[in-house]
C-alpha cells in the first residue's frame, strides 16, 4: 500500500515537473533554467541509488543542473519512462523487447556501474569461507540438494566439517533486480533451472522462504542456523555477512568483490561487437578473476530526445558520470566500468538525437 | 456520555447571541451545496476506486476466469496467475488472529468494565488502546527479533513434542519460525485493541439495572456477567470482532515480514504462506508486463470485495446494536 501511494505520488510529481519543463523548452531553446527548479527527473532502481544520489549532488554543486531521482524500483522506472513521465529511467535488468515496444520510441541502455550478488549463509560451525559452484547452487535452490553435508557440497569444500542439517533456502519475495541477476546466473549454468523456474525479477521458487528486500533475506539468514540466501554485495559487505566463494567459468573460486565484477565486465567488453545495444548479461563471464554473479545496472533514455534543452543536459550529465562519476563508485562498494567500456560509452552518447532537427 | 451531559448543560445560544439570526438565507444555500458536495464526493470516490480496480483487473479475470481463484500456481515468468494460496493465506491468517485475539480481548474488556477497580480502568484501557498506535512495520521488526526466535525455540517444540501435536497435520513439518502461525500471532496482537475497544464500550453501555436485576436474583458475579451482560452486548461484540477481522484481512507490512512469502497451501501452521496484501506489496514495484500488472490488480479486486463484505457486515451489526441499546 505504502509503495503504491509513493509510486503514484512520484508519478504526480514527475508529471508536474515534465509539464513545466515542456513549456519552457518549447518557448525558447536557450537556457531558461531558473535556480530552485528541477532540470531533469528520473526514476527507477533502488540498488544504485546511494551512488546516484551522490552523483546528482556533486553534479548540481559543479554545474547547477538539478536532477530529481526517485528510487521506486526498476519496474517502476521502466513504466514511468514508457509513459514519458520522467526524462530517464534506471534499471538493474535490461528492458525486454516487449517493454521497449510499449515505450514511446527506441530506448538506449547505458551501463553505469556494476553490482554483484553475494551468496550468504549461516553455519556457525564453519569458520572458513564456503565454496560453491553454479550447478550446486542451482541444485540447492531447486531442492535437489537438501542437506549441508551432501557429497556435492563436501567435494567442493575438502577439510571443512559440514553439519548434517537441512539447508533452509531464503530468497527474495519482492520483485527485484537482484533476483533477476541471480536467476540469470542459475539459468546460465544449469539447463534444468533454465527450463524450470527460469530467469526473472520474480520466479516460482521450488523451495524456501521469501524475505522482502535485502534486509528481509539477510534478517532471516542471520537468525536461522543452516540457512542460505542471496543479497546484493554492497548490502552483505556493509552488514558483515559471510559470502561464499563461487566457482567461475575458469574453474577458480572467487569471493565477491568490486575487482571481481570489473574483471567480469572486462572479459565481456573485449569481445563486444561494434553495434551492441549494451543489454548485456555478464554472469558466468570468462576470465580467471571474474566473479560469476555480476551485473551491470543501467540508465535508460530515449534515443530521440524531443526536448533539446533537457536532451543536452542529460547527455552532458552522462558524459560527466561516465568519466568523473565512475571514480566515486568503489568508495560506495560499487564497481566502476572497465575504462575501455566507459570511453566507448562516452562516444556513444553523441548518437543520442537531441531536438527535432539534429 | 460525559460529552452528552456537557452538551445538555452548556447553552449554545449564549455564544452566538451577538450575531443577528435568520438574515442569511443565501449562506444556508451555499452551506447546503458545499455539504452535499462533501457527502457525495466520498461515495463517489469509493465507486471510482472500485471501477478503476475492476477495469485494470478485467484482462486477468476474463483470461483466467474462475481458475484465478482456484489455481495455486503463481509463476510470473510462465504467465500463470493463480491466487488460491494468497486467498487461503489471507483467510487462514485472519481466522487464526481472531481465534487468538477474541478471547483475550473479551477478557480484557470484561475485566475493565466489570471487575477492575475504577482507578485501574483508565491506565490499563489506555495501554491496550496504545497497541493500535504502533506502526505495523514496528510490529514486523518485533516479530523478526522476538516472536520468530520464540516460536522456533520454546513455542514450536512445546506444541509439537510436549503437547504431542506434531503428529496432527496442523503442527507437522519443519518449524523455521517464519510461518502462518507467526502471521496469525502478530495479527492477533494488532487487532486486539480494536476488538477490546469496541467491546469495552458496548459492555459499559449495558444498563446498570440489568446487572442489579441479576444480582438481586442471587446470581454470582460470573453468572451476572454470563447471563445478563454478555447476551445484552452480543451484537456489539460481534461487530467489534468483525472490525478486527477487517483490519487483519488488509494488514500488509507486518505479515509480509513474518509469513515467509511462499505461495503454497499447506495444512501445517509451521509452514510458510502468503497473503493477498503481501503479494501485491511484494510484486507491484517491479511489475512491468501488462498480464502481471493486471493479475496483481485482480488480486487487489478480490481483496477489495472481501474487505467490503466484511465491513458492510460490521456496519450492519453496529447499527443493530445501537438500535437495541436504545
Amino acid at each position: 500500500m505504502n509503495r503504491t501511494s509513493i509510486a503514484s505520488l512520484a508519478i504526480l510529481v514527475s508529471i508536474t515537473a515534465a509539464c513545466g519543463g515542456d513549456k519552457s523548452g518549447s518557448a525558447s531553446s536557450s537556457a531558461t533554467s531558473s535556480s530552485g527548479s528541477v532540470d531533469l527527473t528520473g526514476a527507477g532502481a533502488t540498488f544504485p541509488y546511494p551512488l546516484y544520489s551522490k552523483w546528482f549532488a556533486d553534479y548540481a554543486a559543479q554545474t547547477g543542473v538539478k536532477i530529481n531521482y526517485q528510487s521506486i524500483g526498476s519496474g517502476g522506472g521502466i513504466r514511468q519512462l514508457s509513459e514519458g513521465t520522467v526524462d530517464f529511467g534506471a534499471s538493474d535488468s535490461p528492458m525486454s523487447d516487449e517493454d521497449i515496444a510499449k515505450a514511446k520510441g527506441p530506448v538506449m541502455h547505458f551501463p553505469t556501474v556494476l553490482g554483484a550478488v553475494a551468496v550468504t549463509y549461516n553455519l556457525p560451525e564453519v569458520t572458513t569461507a564456503l565454496r560453491l559452484s553454479g550447478p550446486v547452487l542451482a541444485d540447492i535452490f531447486a531442492g535437489r540438494i537438501t542437506r549441508w553435508n551432501d557429497a556435492k557440497i563436501a567435494s567442493l569444500n575438502p577439510g571443512v566439517k559440514l553439519p548434517a542439517t537441512d539447508i533452509l533456502v531464503v530468497h527474495r519475495s519482492d520483485g527485484s533486480g537482484t533476483t533477476f541477476v541471480f536467476t540469470d546466473y542459475l539459468s546460465t549454468v544449469s539447463p534444468a533451472w533454465a527450463s524450470g523456474p527460469g530467469r526473472g525479477k520474480e520466479v516460482s521458487w521450488p523451495v524456501g522462504l521469501g524475505g522482502k528486500g535485502n534486509e528481509g533475506v539477510s534478517g532471516q539468514v542471520k537468525q536461522t542456523p543452516g540457512s542460505l540466501g542471496y543479497v546484493e554485495l554492497a548490502y552483505a559487505k556493509q552488514n558483515n555477512l559471510p559470502s561464499a566463494a563461487i566457482q567461475n567459468a575458469a574453474g577458480k573460486f572467487v569471493a565477491p568483490s568490486p575487482e571481481g565484477m570489473t574483471a567480469a565486465a572486462a572479459g565481456v567488453a573485449e569481445t563486444l561487437p561494434g553495434n551492441t545495444d549494451y543489454r548485456l548479461s555478464i554472469v558466468n563471464a570468462a576470465g580467471p578473476d571474474a566473479y560469476p554473479i555480476s551485473s551491470f545496472t543501467w540508465i535508460l533514455l530515449y534515443a530521440q530526445q524531443s526536448d533539446s534543452v533537457k536532451g543536452r543536459k542529460l547527455r552532458d550529465f552522462l558524459k560527466w558520470a561516465l568519466n568523473e562519476g565512475e571514480k566515486q563508485a568503489a568508495s560506495l562498494d560499487y564497481a566502476p566500468l572497465p575504462a575501455s567500456m566507459a570511453s566507448r560509452l562516452t562516444a556513444r552518447l553523441d548518437s543520442i538525437k537531441v531536438g527535432t532537427t539534429q | 456520555m460525559t460529552e452528552a451531559a456537557a452538551r445538555l448543560t452548556g447553552d449554545p445560544l449564549d455564544t452566538r447571541s451577538a450575531r443577528p439570526i435568520g438574515t442569511s438565507a443565501r449562506g444556508d444555500k451555499v452551506f447546503e451545496i458545499v455539504i452535499t458536495a462533501f457527502a457525495v464526493s466520498i461515495p463517489a470516490l469509493l465507486v471510482i476506486i472500485a471501477i478503476s480496480i475492476g477495469l485494470a483487473a478485467w484482462p486477468a479475470l476474463s483470461r483466467s476466469g474462475i481458475s484465478f481463484l482456484t489455481e495455486s500456481t503463481w509463476d510470473v515468468a510462465a504467465g500463470k496467475f493463480g491466487a488460491a494460496p494468497a486467498i487461503y493465506g489471507t483467510v487462514v491468517s485472519s481466522a487464526l488472529a481472531l481465534i487468538i485475539a477474541t478471547p483475550l480481548a473479551l477478557g480484557v474488556s470484561i475485566f475493565l468494565s466489570e471487575i477492575a477497580p475504577k482507578w485501574l480502568r483508565q491506565p490499563v484501557g489506555f495501554l491496550v488502546d496504545l497497541l493500535a498506535a504502533i506502526p505495523s512495520v514496528v510490529y514486523g521488526l518485533w516479530g523478526i527479533f522476538v516472536l520468530i526466535p520464540l516460536l522456533r525455540d520454546p513455542i514450536g517444540p512445546f506444541l509439537r513434542d510436549t503437547l504431542h501435536l506434531g503428529s496432527t497435520p496442523l503442527f507437522s513439518g519443519p518449524n523455521y519460525g517464519y510461518s502462518m502461525l507467526a502471521a496469525g500471532l502478530i495479527l492477533a496482537i494488532m487487532i486486539l485493541p480494536f476488538i477490546s475497544a469496541v467491546t469495552r464500550e458496548v459492555l459499559l453501555a449495558v444498563p446498570r439495572s440489568q446487572r442489579d436485576a441479576a444480582l438481586a436474583l442471587g446470581a454470582t458475579r460470573w453468572e451476572m456477567i454470563r447471563d445478563a451482560v454478555l447476551p445484552f452486548a452480543r451484537s456489539g461484540i460481534i461487530g467489534g470482532i468483525i472490525l478486527g477481522l477487517g483490519r487483519a484481512l488488509g494488514e500488509t507490512m507486518a505479515v509480509t515480514m513474518l509469513i515467509g512469502n511462499r505461495p503454497e497451501i499447506a495444512s501445517s501452521l509451521f509452514a510458510p504462506g502468503y497473503t493477498m496484501a503481501s503479494l501485491i506489496a511484494n510484486e507491484f514495484t517491479e511489475a512491468t508486463s501488462d498480464a502481471h500488472l493486471s493479475a496483481l490488480m485482480a488480486v487487489g479486486a478480490v481483496l477489495f470485495v472481501v474487505t467490503l463484505i466484511v465491513n458492510a457486515l460490521a456496519r450492519w451489526l453496529v447499527w443493530r446494536v445501537t438500535r437495541v441499546g436504545r
